[in-house]
């Protein structure tokens, strides 16, 4: 199975600033300097090699999208967040405009998991399905209220794909696009759902959006069994913990500690941080991600948890 | 919990020890309680010595959020002091060094 991040940002898409692009610049050269890097083949292994990811990278800006990928013909996507638009173009152009199943697991209809849809063009072509899984009752009248006036210029009756909506209920297994499928409810505005996907032995949960207070432990157990065992488990880390329980407490998000403790109360291989705090540059994440690697070894018993945190492009092979 | 605690000029000192965890949480929030509940304007401060706290987790630093919250609505004053090194790091990492008063000894939290 392969787990493919086609959007990792939380709430809002971002982009690079100059100010960005030129830090890394004047990291890059600075680096070089002394060195001979005289054909494109030596400075390819010299950004690959020598760069730090914050440098040679970046976490992208893209809003929440992520593909399962168990090697079947049809695709299985968490979220249409802007991430989809990338996902919808990569795979016209590779496999062609038409003829595509797509089964899409919907967290909640919030603005930054559905946005890129009124952008995933294999919607506009004729032949491809795309079916939407949800716990949300109104969730098709999310998505036909964003492809209308006065949001956008393309009703939602040209798009010629057929689409249909699948109403789904937490705490009950499903067999989506030949996954074991269960869906749980999180903590956030307006609710959002979490994602158990086995397929081929392997586990990924999708758990973004969702906050966690740490006060009852029962809701901490159905967590725990949720996650138990999980191969990956892709989890909202937007905010720091102070914040999540003081300024920002009942915002719906969580922090890297409590996935942290988590992953290990589940005895999950891998925790992989999600949702990116939009402020936050490429050195920021990638200081954020050395700080939860290091809490998840100053805190480990006998269970080890490999942590990575995710950016467009990623690509995680189980 | 068995919370210890000593007075010193006008200071409470509670010295909690061991694993404050999703276990233990709740039994130390109960053995703080009375002691936030005096943490007022022109009553004792209260210095939590964590000189002998092996591990705090998210539950347990909720605990403190929500008791230093209570202290300063009061107008009382609450810190925390002499962590270990690693629950330095936990506080560094969840940030709490930012919203609490964290002191690296429990003389200079008392000389504060
Ligand atoms: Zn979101
Ligand atoms: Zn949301």
């Amino acid at each position: 199975m392969v787990v493919r991040f086609w959007g990792t940002r939380g709430s809002i898409p971002v982009a690079m600033t100059t100010a960005q692009v030129q830090r890394k610049l004047v990291a890059a050269l600075t680096r070089a300097a002394g060195r001979v890097l005289d054909t494109p083949q030596k400075v390819r292994e010299f950004v690959e090699r020598d760069l730090g990811f914050a440098v040679s990278h970046t976490f992208g800006g893209n809003s929440s999208c992520v593909q399962i990928d168990a090697g079947g013909s049809e695709y299985t996507l968490c979220d249409l967040g802007s991430g989809a638009r990338v996902f919808g173009n990569d795979l016209q152009a590779a496999r062609g405009p038409s003829g595509h199943t797509f089964h899409v697991l919907m967290s909640h209809p919030h603005w930054d998991h559905v946005m890129g849809f009124p952008f995933f063009m294999p919607a506009y072509t004729e032949g491809n399905r795309i079916v939407i899984y949800g716990c949300h009752p109104a969730l098709s009248e999310a998505f036909r209220r964003q492809n209308a006036a006065p949001f956008f210029p393309v009703e939602y009756a040209r798009m010629t794909a057929t689409i249909e909506f699948v109403q789904l209920e937490p705490e009950r297994d499903y067999e989506i696009n030949g996954a074991r499928v269960r869906a749980k409810l999180q903590r956030h505005g307006g609710d959002s759902y979490g994602y158990r996907i086995e397929q081929n032995g392997k586990v990924v949960v999708y758990s973004t959006d969702s906050e966690h207070k740490q006060d009852d432990p029962a809701e901490v157990m159905g967590f725990v069994e949720f996650f138990r065992n999980a191969d990956l488990v892709i989890f909202d880390s937007q905010y720091s913990l102070a914040d999540a329980i003081s300024i920002k407490e009942d915002w719906g998000h969580s922090s890297n500690i409590v996935g942290v403790e988590l992953c290990q109360l589940a005895r999950a291989r891998r925790l992989c941080l999600y949702h990116h705090e939009p402020i936050f540059d490429d050195e920021r994440i990638a200081a954020l991600l050395d700080e939860t690697r290091r809490l998840e070894e100053i805190t480990r018993a006998d269970h080890r948890v490999e942590v990575s945190a995710a950016w467009d492009g990623l690509e995680i092979v189980l | 919990m068995d919370l210890a605690h000593t007075r010193i000029a006008g200071t409470t000192v509670l010295s909690p020890a061991g694993r404050i965890d999703h276990a233990t949480a709740e039994a130390f929030k109960a053995a703080l309680a009375p002691h936030v509940a005096r943490c007022a304007a022109g009553q004792d401060r209260l210095v939590l010595d964590f000189g002998a706290v092996e591990y705090i987790s998210s539950a347990g630093l909720r605990v403190l959020m929500l008791a230093a919250k209570q202290a300063k609505v009061q107008g009382g004053i609450l810190a925390v002091a002499a962590l270990q090194p690693i629950v330095r790091e936990i506080f560094e990492i969840s940030r709490f060094t930012l919203v609490l008063n964290v002191f690296a000894t429990l003389d200079e939290a008392l000389a504060a």
